[in-house]
């Protein structure tokens, strides 16, 4: 497994053109994808969690104040739905640029 | 059976299992004892990183930090799980794909350096010790609480079972005992949880049953009673915070960016078979990491209904005999300050000073009289926050077997936190530091002997930390965080983000993070503790969350410098291109 990928970082440089920028393309999508996700990372946790709690929690969410809620469950749940949605998106762009693990 | 006895079946049973698997998974090459084979399904790793990352803190200590805090506790539910989505969408992957062993692999590699090789070492081996002293002192308390053993003793048995499976295991074996440890703690934490939510609510998911209406009739939401019994008591109130706005927001970036720099965690993900199993094990880690994190917040609320429900205006000759089981082990103490024979629980410190010092002799009622001088507030009572989890179930009157899991729960905590961080040590030295730096022409069956020994002194030097613990650690562990933020997530962001940044930006910002941070901590913790309050706070950042600050600085550092010097050779530009790419 790690011989193989050793082999993979030494000679790199030998793919033609095309590749590379088809490499290139990947990685635009990739982060794009990422931001998008961190902001919504940014927004609940330190957004909705610490700089609007006050704010927030003049409205009430069942049997919680909603900031506080926020701060000590909603922003929990969200983290985990956005690694999710991250790796299914991830998972799409690896087949459509043609470098997922599978082949 | 008695909870007694009950306890002692449990750890039993748990130990043997763990020596089971070590047993069953030993470890035959250094790809074996360093990731495992990396043939570690993304479930399972999932699981073993989860109980690699919740050590004795989050289970013994954070519910109860939380009960006594109330909103500002948000700060470690925030960080420590915000920091797996930094984790999963920034590092692992990329790390994965690069394909080594350890952190120092990778620092060493990307910035072509032997410097920055051995800088990376160094902050791994000092971050990993300082964490593993508090659990084996943790794995100590358990043993001494619960089964009446000497807390040295119980450090102790600790030792000997982490040897069993981290020195002959490796990698391999500690996986899948993390993964038995997991289920282990998860249980232990939930069925209380539940047991208690049910009681309070009818609710059986403690995460809801928090927000639910308490079930006595009244039809009030579980934490309007909470706030109203603590304003009524001038208690501080459960669903408001304390801490400033920007301490709060600086203390959860420094918390994050740590979790997602801390070594132990990060060399999980080499242990997976591909990149993609490394992206979706972060997130199944995440879910068995919220399964507690979530549930955390609904025990601190329970606890303070309880707690106020068991002692406040209780004659100390009714009180059941839990508070004097815990009175003796030092976690409870009454001070009858206006002689009623009453217990009032009240806001503020108790005591000064605020932890109780005993003296030999009891009271007329059987109380421990203290050393300590009353505070002139209404508050009789002092409560150690570690007895919110340790002593909850037996004050709810759960049955003696759920009693008798926490010990268990607790000691698999503390165990499976130890051995990731043992094994991140042992590679240190066998593989970055005598492989890859003073003696290249070891064969790959003697730094696995080298990785076996340095394993075993490991744990040596972590027991006696435990057994004689020394006074800075427990203020040291809580800072671990902020030098992992301001030293190791910059250089690595960077060197995954980046093709540009380069050796000198690498040493310059790591340098500049770590100094800064360290000088701003020591100043206010060992040189000036006096200062130690938000006016003299610069922008009024505490030392806990001045991590974020030193991360900033080392991100600055890193793209002045790498302007000025050299791009980093083709071949690491190509490196990094590569580990880009899944395939």
């Amino acid at each position: 497994m790690s011989d193989q990928s050793e082999q993979e970082i030494v000679s790199p440089s030998d793919q033609p053109k095309q590749l590379s920028d088809d490499q290139a393309a990947y990685w635009r999508a990739n982060v794009t994808t990422l931001l998008s996700l961190l902001s919504v990372w940014f927004l609940v946790s330190f957004g909705c969690g610490i700089l609007w709690v006050d704010a927030l929690n003049q409205y009430q969410f069942f049997g919680w104040k909603l900031g506080f809620w926020f701060s000590q469950q909603g922003a929990i749940y969200v983290f985990v739905i956005l690694i999710f949605i991250y790796v299914v998106r991830m998972n799409a762009l690896d087949r459509r640029f043609n470098v997922d693990e599978d082949q | 059976m008695s909870a007694q006895v009950l306890t002692y079946v449990f750890v039993g049973l748990t130990f043997a299992l763990y020596i089971a698997i070590a047993i069953w998974s030993r470890s035959a090459s250094t790809q074996e004892f360093y990731v495992a084979g990396g043939h570690v399904h993304p479930v399972a790793n999932g699981a073993a990183t989860a109980a690699d990352w919740m050590s004795a803190a989050s289970y013994l200590s954070m519910a109860g930090i939380i009960a006594f805090e109330g909103a500002d506790g948000a700060r470690y539910l925030m960080g420590w799980t915000g920091g797996y989505v930094l984790l999963a969408l920034c590092l692992a992957p990329y790390l994965r794909k690069f394909a080594k062993f350890t952190v120092p692999d990778f620092v060493g590699d990307r910035y072509y350096s032997q410097t920055a090789r051995v800088v990376a070492i160094l902050g791994v081996v000092f971050i990993s010790f300082t964490y593993i002293a508090g659990q084996m002192r943790g794995v100590g308390i358990v043993f001494s609480r619960f089964l009446e053993v000497d807390i040295d003793l119980g450090v102790l048995i600790g030792m000997g079972i982490v040897f069993f499976y981290a020195v002959l295991g490796g990698m391999k074996g500690i996986t899948y005992t993390q993964v038995a440890q997991y289920c282990v703690l998860i249980f232990a934490y939930l069925v209380p949880a539940i047991y208690i939510s049910l009681m309070l609510t009818d609710v059986p998911l403690p995460m809801l049953g928090f927000g639910s209406t308490v079930n006595d009739g009244s039809g009030t939401f579980l934490l309007d009673k909470v706030d109203g019994l603590s304003q009524e008591l001038g208690l501080s109130i459960f669903t408001e915070g304390s801490k400033s706005t920007i301490d709060m927001f600086f203390i959860t970036a420094a918390l994050m960016a740590g979790t997602a720099g801390l070594p132990h965690v990060i060399v999980r993900f080499f242990t997976v078979p591909k990149v993609r199993d490394a992206r979706i094990s972060a997130g199944y880690a995440l879910i068995f990491i919220a399964l507690l994190y979530t549930t955390a917040p609904a025990v601190a609320a329970f606890a303070r209904l309880n707690i106020v429900d068991a002692l406040d205006n209780r004659a100390y000759q009714d009180l059941p005999a839990w508070f004097s089981k815990w009175e003796d082990s030092g976690l409870l103490a009454w001070v009858d300050k206006n002689d009623d024979g009453l217990l009032q629980y009240r806001g503020g410190a108790a005591l000064d000073p605020v932890k109780p010092r005993y003296s030999d002799t009891r009271g007329d009622l059987g109380e421990r009289i203290l050393k300590n001088q009353p505070t002139d507030n209404q508050n009789e009572v002092y409560i150690d926050r570690d007895i919110i989890v340790l002593a909850h179930p037996e004050i709810a009157q759960l049955p003696n077997w759920v009693v008798a899991l926490v010990a268990a729960g607790g000691l698999a905590a503390a165990l499976s936190t130890a051995a990731g961080l043992l094994l991140v040590i042992s590679s240190a030295i066998s593989h970055d530091l005598l492989r890859n730096t003073l003696a290249r022409h070891l064969t790959d069956k003697q730094e696995l002997r080298w990785a076996r020994v340095s394993a075993a002194v490991a744990i040596i030097i972590a027991g006696l930390f435990g057994i004689y613990p020394p006074g800075f650690v427990a203020e040291v562990v809580a800072f671990a965080f902020g030098l992992a933020a301001a030293s190791f997530f910059p250089i690595i962001l960077l060197g995954i983000f980046s093709t540009r940044m380069n050796r000198e930006a690498a040493i310059a910002g790591m340098l500049s993070g770590l100094i800064f941070t360290a000088s701003y901590i020591i100043f206010f913790k060992f040189i000036a503790p006096e200062f130690n309050t938000a006016e003299y706070w610069w922008l009024g950042v505490s030392p806990e969350g001045i991590g974020t600050l030193g991360m900033i600085l080392n991100f600055l550092v890193s793209f002045i410098v790498m302007q000025m010097t050299p791009p980093p050779p083709q071949e690491v530009q190509d490196m990094v291109r590569n580990i880009r790419i899944p395939r």
